[in-house]
């Protein structure tokens, strides 16, 4: 039978702090996010998923619009520090810093399609559009 | 952690016992950036034949299609490629979409279906692949998460990437701007449908066959 994830009555966003997701598996993160974007959600998520979580999201996503009346998908979008310009010690810096607490300076932005209609991204800024 | 150990123990075997020919070649990307245009001026060019249908509907390619044994030839070497057409990657489906695109209802419905699976296959696939193109439609903006993903996704798993910026024949196509959002990657501006710059475009695949 399928769910359905009912109307919207508000815009609602959901702060998680890289803390709170951190231990978490990537099966666990993933149902996390969906869980709270299927409550049309607008997740904002301290630090950023791997690539294999995103490949991970992007299919349960496509799994959860087979089964989910009126669920069409998530937006998602990541912004992080432009490190292009940068010198090779702030880069050596920051790849350390990743490496001993994890991507948190990042900001990663996942909510219902049906709330978010497009996602403009450039490298330093993020445009939602809302439906 | 078994997926990890499959994986390098996969590769391991791949680089022992393989030769660098009959590569496993993917065309990755979003809907309608043209891979399977691509893959069919490929496949036209070396064997005559297309990979796959193409239409101005996003999602036309909604199963990962296969084109075995492709002898391509250039400046007098030659290598043998394994073509693999993938559905585009997509966030999101809606099948009021294709509605706009004249499709009827139930046809649209069950377009979205499929269209949900194939995303889910091609990503499935990534495991496979020797080399990968993504193709990205040259004018639009290159910043997407989708396309940041696939590459991301490529890079993790050690995958060669060639971006090839497809629709350069448009008037708003910026090639310029898909380096300036990859910057380590080599980028080469094509048109599949008109065929231009593919020569540079077969060099730059021999480059990649090479970092296989």
């Amino acid at each position: 039978m399928k769910k359905s994830i009912g109307k919207i009555k508000g815009l609602s966003l959901h702060v998680i702090p890289f803390s709170e997701v951190q231990s978490l598996g990537i099966a666990e993160r993933v149902k996390k996010i969906l869980n709270l974007v299927l409550g049309n959600k607008i997740v904002i998520l301290h630090g950023r998923l791997r690539p294999e979580e995103e490949a991970r999201l992007i299919e349960d996503t496509m799994a959860l619009v087979d089964h989910v009346k009126s669920f069409k998908g998530i937006e998602l979008a990541v912004i992080e520090p432009d490190l292009r310009e940068r010198g090779v010690f702030v880069k050596m810096r920051y790849g350390m810093a990743k490496r001993l607490v994890g991507d948190n300076s990042a900001l990663t932005v996942i909510g219902p399609a049906s709330v978010i209609k497009d996602i403009k991204r450039d490298p330093k800024k993020l445009e939602l559009w809302l439906s | 952690m078994l997926k990890i150990l499959k994986r390098f123990s996969s590769r391991i075997w791949k680089s022992i016992f393989r030769k660098r020919d009959n590569l496993r070649i993917g065309f990755y990307g979003p809907p309608n950036a043209g891979k399977t245009s691509l893959a069919n001026r490929i496949c036209k060019d070396w064997t005559g034949e297309e990979i796959g249908k193409v239409s101005g509907i996003p999602h036309e390619t909604r199963n990962v299609q296969i084109k075995e044994q492709v002898k391509i030839e250039y400046k007098g070497k030659t290598m043998t490629f394994r073509m693999v057409d993938t559905p585009g990657i997509a966030t999101k489906i809606d099948y009021e979409n294709f509605l706009k695109h004249g499709l009827k209802k139930n046809i649209a419905k069950k377009r979205a279906r499929e269209a949900t699976q194939g995303i889910i296959e091609a990503i499935q696939w990534l495991d496979d692949m020797d080399a990968v193109i993504v193709v990205l439609d040259a004018s639009e903006n290159p910043y997407s998460q989708v396309n940041i993903t696939i590459i991301g996704n490529l890079v993790a798993r050690k995958i060669p990437v060639l971006i090839a910026a497809n629709k350069i024949d448009l008037k708003h196509a910026d090639v310029k701007k898909v380096e300036g959002a990859f910057p380590e990657y080599e980028v080469v501006g094509i048109s599949a449908r008109d065929g231009k710059n593919m020569d540079d475009f077969y060099k730059s695949l021999f480059a990649l066959a090479k970092r296989v």
